[in-house]
């Protein structure tokens, strides 16, 4: 896939990376403000989506992101279920058991095991709808004009 | 609380991602993974089969105890009739799972199809152990879409447009229930299954109740692809890898279908006369239209999807019938017998409409064709596979020794003692019609001559394949035990009781 002109990559180097630290903003604080795991993640894919679409990228290349991308998927998910087993383990024999001590309420480091669901469900959530749109790449470059 | 309960959906999802994970690096290693999840989660279903009996597990996911017996958290439950389901996903999951380790070689991306599999598994699962509506449609929605991707794994054009019709007209199925859910919820402010029977105990709007009860009927007929809802069931069937035929027509329809519109409809609602005669009606359709266009079929597997419909109709009939005489209050012994025959039948036809797939499947994959024309001869070249499907279909026909023939008989006798003698008659009639195109079928397939002469070149498939339809067969025979008295108290009166008196259902989950 070709990329596109100067102008179009010099304001994507600009706000790509601003735009990636909003999503982390949104994900790291879905305990306290509307949000989350989900809202952060479809941000964290816009930038992601940017870039690629301003710069381009070799068939090949996309191809082999995309396979890592699909790992990364699966291990975000595995991390849930992992999480979820753990309050399992620790204790009460309940999945989803809130395990983690809750902290004062407003505090970034607080609510337990929340933030860290929020964090894997913003992976995994970046992670699919990226490979949904390299998926759609891919099968564009590779179907004849 | 049983610990053991989420285990059925938290087992397959982590196994999904995982075989996509290591499935990469290691060869070999997501076919034995599947087949090694799935064998254990059948036997946790045994075991829940066995201590189940009277009891009813209650699980609350994330520990949200209820507060003033209103209940707060997400509810799983394990009763007798979900026990049976349960079994019956993970034990045909299983063994269409090791069928495949052989079969699935002759399609590229193995990992995705075994980690769909598992996706499918955990869905359905899912909808079976949720005692809470919403989440019966999002496992729903889990196992689905997981079985669109999978009708389409061939990539094409047939698959993919039968999987277009399917994905169109699942949606609308999924458009309806999530409609109907939002209905139930904005009168009764609760989503759990035994809460929402409660609160409509205090009186409701007869017709926004009906509303919503058509509402779910047809979402949930749909799923089930009773009579006027079967449009996209034999595309569907019959593209799909044969192992996934094997799932969606022994398992699929009846977990995400036929098992949810019972639990709805004796456990939710009130049983009310027009519904029970609207859904007798409805399998009836089902019953005599399904029949009628399967025996014009030459493909196998549209012969078979057209028969699960048929099938399907015997259940949901009897199931019916059982639901009319407790609506009327009279007789609750003869609706306990059709109430026995329907579940007994869904049973059995888990069991010899996953064989049958199975055995299409095996015939596929040695002569290379589906067409009952273009085939012929079979019985000496691959014996195991004519054995095999022979038990299937005089089970599915309903022949003395084996299963078909006793659930189709209480269903008859429950019938006749109901007093709705066309209804046995239909009954029988279609038997006679399901055994007729049986007899093509084995006749066309086994014992014709070969129009081809190319008998050489045709062999008996390999271990797994064979190992796997050999248990169905078995399993076949087995079945017909569950008419014996002493083992039909064991397993098959649990879930009678609970779907025969209407409120011990919600009176148990509220009171734990």
């Amino acid at each position: 896939m070709k990329g596109m002109t100067l102008i179009v990559k010099k304001t994507t180097q600009l706000i790509a990376g601003m735009i990636f630290m909003y999503g982390i903003y949104v994900i790291v604080h879905g305990h306290l403000t509307p949000g989350g795991g989900f809202a952060g993640g479809v941000i964290i894919a816009g930038s992601l989506i940017l870039v690629t679409l301003a710069y381009g990228g070799e068939f090949l290349k996309l191809v082999k992101e995309e396979a890592g991308t699909t790992i990364i998927e699966s291990m975000a998910t595995i991390m849930i279920i992992m999480i979820a087993t753990a309050g399992f383990l620790f204790g009460t024999k309940i999945f989803f058991n809130n395990f983690l001590p809750k902290g004062v309420v407003g505090q970034l480091v607080s609510a337990g095991v929340l933030p860290l669901y929020n964090i894997f469900v913003g992976t995994e959530v970046a992670a699919s709808i990226f490979i949904i749109f390299l998926s759609l790449i891919i099968f564009k470059e590779e179907s004849p004009q | 609380m049983n610990p053991l309960i989420p285990l059925f959906v938290v087992i397959p999802l982590a196994g999904a991602f995982l075989i996509m994970i290591i499935g990469r690096f290691v060869k070999e290693f997501n076919k034995y993974f599947a087949s090694l999840i799935l064998f254990s989660l059948a036997l946790i279903s045994f075991y829940f089969l066995f201590i189940t009996r009277e009891n009813l597990f209650v699980y609350k996911v994330g520990g949200w105890e209820p507060i003033n017996n209103i209940p707060i958290g997400i509810y799983m439950v394990m009763d007798g009739f979900t026990a049976i389901v349960v079994c019956i996903i993970n034990l045909i999951g299983f063994l269409s799972a090791f069928y495949s380790i052989s079969y699935i070689k002759r399609y590229t991306s193995e990992n995705y199809f075994y980690a769909l599999f598992c996706l499918m598994i955990a869905g359905m699962n899912g909808v079976v152990i949720s005692g809470d509506i919403f989440n019966i449609f999002v496992f729903l929605e889990i196992s689905v879409i997981s079985s669109y991707a999978l009708v389409a794994f061939g990539v094409e054009k047939n698959e993919l447009e039968a999987s277009f019709k399917y994905q169109v007209l699942g949606g609308l199925a999924s458009f309806l229930i999530l409609f109907g859910i939002g209905f139930l919820y904005w009168k009764t402010k609760t989503l759990n299954i035994a809460d929402i029977k409660g609160a409509f105990s205090n009186g409701y709007d007869k017709t926004y109740y009906l509303f919503v009860q058509i509402l779910l009927l047809s979402g949930f007929g749909l799923k089930a692809a009773i009579i006027p809802f079967h449009a996209w069931l034999p595309d569907a069937h019959s593209s799909a890898p044969s192992p996934i035929s094997a799932m969606l027509s022994g398992v699929l329809i009846k977990a995400v279908g036929i098992y949810v519109i019972i639990r709805l409809f004796f456990n939710m609602f009130f049983i009310s006369e027009g519904m029970s005669v609207l859904i007798t009606t409805l399998g009836t359709l089902s019953m005599v239209i399904g029949v009628f266009l399967a025996i014009g079929q030459w493909d196998i597997k549209r012969l078979l999807a057209y028969h699960s419909i048929s099938q399907m109709g015997y259940v949901v009939m009897s199931v019916g019938i059982g639901m009319m005489l407790i609506s009327k209050g009279v007789r609750n012994e003869v609706a306990a017998l059709a109430i026995a025959g329907g579940i007994f039948h869904l049973i059995n036809h888990a069991a010899f409409k996953g064989l049958l797939f199975l055995n299409a499947g095996a015939i596929e994959y040695s002569t290379g064709t589906r067409d009952l024309r273009e085939m012929g001869g079979l019985a000496k070249a691959m014996p195991v596979t004519s054995a095999t499907s022979f038990t299937a279909s005089m089970s599915i026909s309903g022949i003395p020794p084996f299963n078909g023939f006793f659930s189709k008989l209480i269903i008859i006798i429950a019938a006749v003692m109901a007093h709705f003698y066309l209804l046995a008659a239909l009954a029988a009639i279609v038997s006679i019609i399901t055994l007729a195109s049986f007899l093509k079928f084995q006749r066309y397939a086994f014992y014709n001559e070969d129009p081809n002469k190319k008998k050489n070149s045709i062999k008996e498939v390999p271990f797994p394949m064979l190992f796997s339809m050999i248990i169905l067969s078995i399993i076949c025979l087995l079945l017909s035990m569950l008419a014996f008295p002493g083992i039909r108290e064991a397993i098959l009166m649990p879930a009678i009781d609970i779907l025969m008196d209407p409120s011990k259902y919600s009176s148990q989950i509220i009171g734990m």
